[in-house]
């Protein structure tokens, strides 16, 4: 607990408006949206208003060795918000001005605390999109789904946070504030440190500013389902869609579990005998593009023995992607705990991934359903499990274990899109070997030698 | 709700123990939806502001974490509009408000209501007191308020405005005005037709009795327009939902099988209100708070299947006589909380107002987004409330509207001040009152 002088020379260099005490307050503040994580309250929360008080903070904690843990929304799947050795939670909701769009570049300058939903309505009347997606866009912030380089359901065609921010503002740990990038499309001067940042889950600075790309917006699209009777026939769908040369802005899968639990959840009509559902969405600039990408997929659903269902208006479209929209609310609902996994593997063996989920449920005797990003291999395998019961948790942790172990076993990855934070970090050494991790840890510290940015988290501890 | 035998009757509801509400918050992943809903998170940009906070405070009161009587919770109980914004997007159907009013009635068991809140809660329990009070109120009002003909709206007048400027009411506040005659007794206790095609009762709520009895009148008059008998109860009294999202539930309660009994009286077969709070009420929060009586409870559940919305009960129960009196308006349409969230009302007062002839209507953007009033809490935090409403007579503005209509007298208060302070000064009015004129104008 930091004592009371700090505190008050804390408050006086950011002003009343803007720092939460209060047990109350900081209790808010000790957890995100992972699951069956451990809480940790903050010694304080500062909400900062521009980079020059972010910069006095750094400075301020760094003197004081205070951690500091930088916050968006705090919507994030990995822990990577939750306070666990107490310290600053740099909460960025105050931050949340869109500072430019820029339609002739193609780019817009936003503070860390803009919703992707909010840029996303600030450039539409411009025709422009910001292609990232993730599951929470009405929530998460800019600032937040940079530092975890979230990815979202057009992965597979638009590409993920990465390729789209093409600047940075960035507080160092040491208080310098550094900008690179900008808005030219072309840039190599030195290193690439926006690919640095982006991803860094907030363990080498903090982001106060970021440059995005926009596109326009695709004219034209054509949405269908899929339901196939075997896992195969629905995985040789997905590798004779890209086959065919087509690459769909979204292509999901849900699985078995996930159809029968959102029938029974929203009563749409679902085939609940089918193993596996597919739902596609091409779209472009062209409308006979589009529909020559349309029948392309058709034919090979078809092909495959899968049953389909096309929209043709916009309310048809809106009910074919009920069934996703509906996958984890459904799933969520059948217990009071939902761990929701990201693992990820090569798109060529995203069969195998979905058989071996459905194996690891059964033999652990818990209720898994998988769905997720079948274009670009990206799975959620989800359990549902009773935090209450000890022994339903600790089969849930041996099974989540076997989940990762399988997919580096694919020639896969820990994680798509979540990133590891506090979750995920026990597995790292299994993706990268210690090399991997004195590399990690050589890059951390040289950019944070104290370990004073959001510590605990994605870079683990040296073995003692 | 099911129908459930005596035996199986719980003894006490989650408004009577906190602990009961558990299962509820253990329904809540964190995982932050609500956040892009919630009015007032969407002001004060702190997590404490949120749904997701207000359970994880609840938890932690649960949990012994957090002290009950900690003023900061106590603050942050009552620091939302219980708007159910946060329930319709809630992807595992959190039933916030019963977590809301838990924590609140479990405040009040512990520090009882703060004197002022007692002494007006005490009068509603008092329906003869009250009405002299509100009465009063008519006469009184003119030495507070200057009147002003033209929108029949009041302003404080000095020195009320320079006292009460940081709760909302200095000089550029808009009010309705009390009615010295209110509504129920302005129309006789049953308004007969020749031959109705049905028979309803009416439940007015206080705020159509005493703000709006134009609005009343109207509603009267569009039923007896389509051949239906209107039984108007004198012995009814408020729904209670004001004093139920303060915590006192012991006269909600008393409220609630008051008001069973007076309309079991009626023997209609179906009860209709013009507010989305009172439908409310009878649909949900009655049944709520009298699951653990054997005799009110199965009545209450009763009348839960009874009670539409005017909107619903035209276009969905009667088909309404088409309105032929042209009323060349652009209009658009406010979604209140209660009327859309929790009695799901919303495609209904749209069907109406496209069968006017003349009427131009004109969608806002968000037109389910809360437009601050939350009963109360507009005076209580009248900062973030007008923030709230500044954004939706914006919305207002957008659409070139020179009528706003709505279907919940809570919100006509609020919107009527929200487009005088930031808007376009529209015409705000309850949907009920463009048809009825409709139906007037055909005889002209």
């Amino acid at each position: 607990m930091l004592d009371k002088e700090i505190m008050e020379k804390l408050a006086a260099l950011v002003g009343q408006d803007n720092i939460l005490t209060g047990k109350m307050d900081r209790l808010t503040y000790s957890y995100d949206a992972t699951a069956d994580l451990p809480r940790q309250m903050p010694d304080v929360v500062v909400l900062p208003t521009d980079s020059n008080m972010v910069q006095a903070i750094v400075r301020f904690a760094r003197k004081h060795r205070i951690p500091i843990y930088p916050r968006g929304a705090g919507t994030n799947l990995s822990g990577g918000t939750i306070p666990i050795k107490q310290g600053i939670v740099l909460s960025f909701q105050k931050m949340n001005r869109i500072l430019d769009v820029d339609p002739a570049n193609l780019t817009a300058v936003v503070q860390p605390g803009v919703v992707i939903g909010a840029l996303n309505a600030a450039v539409a009347p411009h025709g422009l999109i910001y292609p990232p997606d993730p599951g929470t866009v009405a929530t998460a912030t800019m600032g937040g789904s940079a530092a975890e380089n979230s990815g979202g359901l057009r992965g597979l065609k638009y590409g993920v946070t990465k390729n789209y921010i093409m600047g940075m503002e960035v507080v160092l740990a040491n208080g310098d504030k550094v900008r690179f990038g900008g808005k030219t499309v072309k840039n190599v001067t030195a290193y690439d440190f926006a690919t640095l940042f982006i991803g860094s889950e907030g363990t080498l600075g903090i982001i106060t500013e970021l440059t995005a790309k926009l596109i326009p917006a695709p004219r034209f699209r054509r949405t269908m389902t899929g339901a196939f009777s075997t896992l195969a026939d629905a995985g040789n769908a997905v590798a004779g869609i890209i086959a065919a040369q087509v690459i769909p802005a979204t292509l999901e899968i849900m699985d078995r579990m996930t159809i029968q639990t959102v029938e029974n959840f929203a009563h749409i009509g679902l085939p609940t005998e089918a193993e596996a559902l597919l739902l596609i969405e091409v779209d472009g600039m062209s409308a006979d593009l589009v529909q020559a990408e349309a029948e392309a997929v058709i034919q090979v659903v078809r092909d495959n023995h899968g049953d389909l269902c096309t929209a043709e208006t916009d309310q048809e479209r809106d009910q074919l992607w009920t069934a996703r929209r509906n996958a984890l609310p459904a799933l969520a609902s059948l217990n009071n705990t939902v761990i929701l996994e990201d693992a990820t593997v090569p798109r060529s063996r995203i069969t195998d991934m979905l058989v071996a989920c459905e194996q690891i449920g059964k033999k652990y005797n818990l209720t898994l359903g998988t769905f997720g990003h079948a274009g670009d291999g990206n799975l959620h395998p989800t359990i549902l499990c009773d935090k209450h019961n000890e022994d339903e948790m600790a089969r849930m942790h041996q099974a989540v274990d076997e989940i990762f172990q399988v997919a580096l076993e694919f020639g896969g990855t820990l994680s798509g899109e979540h990133g590891i934070g506090m979750a995920k970090m026990r597995y790292l050494g299994n993706e990268l070997g210690e090399s991997g991790l004195n590399l990690i840890r050589t890059i951390k510290e040289s950019l944070d030698p104290d370990y004073l940015l959001n510590p605990g988290k994605m870079v683990p501890a040296h073995e003692v | 709700m099911t129908e459930t035998t005596t035996a199986t009757r719980p003894s006490k509801t989650y408004h009577d123990e906190l602990a009961i509400i558990r299962a509820e918050l253990d329904k809540c992943m964190k995982c932050g939806n609500c956040m892009a809903v919630c009015p007032v998170y969407g002001v004060e940009r702190k997590e404490a502001a949120v749904t997701r906070s207000k359970v994880a405070v609840a938890q932690a009161v649960l949990d012994g974490d957090l002290e009950l009587d900690d003023p900061e919770v106590y603050e942050m109980a009552f620091n939302c509009l219980v708007c159910k914004s946060c329930m319709i997007n809630c992807p595992t159907k959190v039933n916030f408000d019963h977590i809301m009013l838990a924590l609140r009635a479990a405040l009040v068991r512990k520090n009882g209501l703060p004197w002022l809140k007692k002494m007006i809660f005490s009068t509603l329990r008092h329906p003869k007191l009250f009405d002299a009070g509100m009465r009063l109120g008519a006469t009184m009002q003119s030495l507070v308020f200057r009147s002003e003909k033209e929108s029949r709206a009041i302003s404080p007048r000095s020195p009320f405005s320079l006292v009460g400027g940081t709760i909302g009411f200095d000089a550029e506040r808009k009010l309705p005005g009390l009615n010295s005659t209110p509504l129920r007794e302005q129309v006789p206790e049953v308004v007969r037709v020749t031959d109705p095609v049905a028979s309803v009762a009416f439940f007015t709520g206080d705020s159509l009795n005493y703000f709006y009895p134009e609005a009343g009148r109207d509603l009267i008059e569009v039923l007896t327009a389509n051949n239906i008998e209107v039984h108007i109860p004198k012995g009814q009294n408020c729904c209670g939902v004001p004093v139920l999202v303060h915590g006192d539930i012991d006269t909600v309660r008393t409220l609630a099988r008051n008001n069973i009994d007076v309309f079991e009286a009626t023997g209609c077969d179906y009860l209709i209100t013009g507010c989305g709070s009172c439908g409310g009420a009878w649909q949900h929060d009655y049944s709520e708070l009298l699951a653990n009586d054997p005799i009110y409870g199965p009545k209450a559940e009763k009348w839960a299947k009874q009670t539409y919305d005017i909107s619903t009960f035209l276009t969905r129960i009667v088909r309404l006589r088409a309105p032929q009196g042209r009323i060349d308006k652009v209009v658009t349409y406010h979604d209140s909380c209660h009327l859309k969230k929790s009695m799901g009302v919303a495609a209904e007062p749209r069907e109406i107002l496209h069968l006017i002839p003349g009427v131009t209507f004109r969608e806002m953007s968000a037109p389910d987004a809360c437009c601050g009033s939350g009963g109360s809490y507009v005076l209580t935090h009248f900062q973030t409330a007008s923030t709230i409403g500044r954004k939706k007579a914006e919305d207002i503005d957008r659409t070139g509207a020179e009528t706003v209509s709505v279907g919940c007298p809570a919100c006509m208060m609020q919107l009527l001040d929200n487009v005088h302070r930031f808007g376009a000064h529209q015409e705000v009015t309850h949907f009920i009152s463009l048809l009825a004129e409709s139906y007037r104008r055909e005889k002209n």
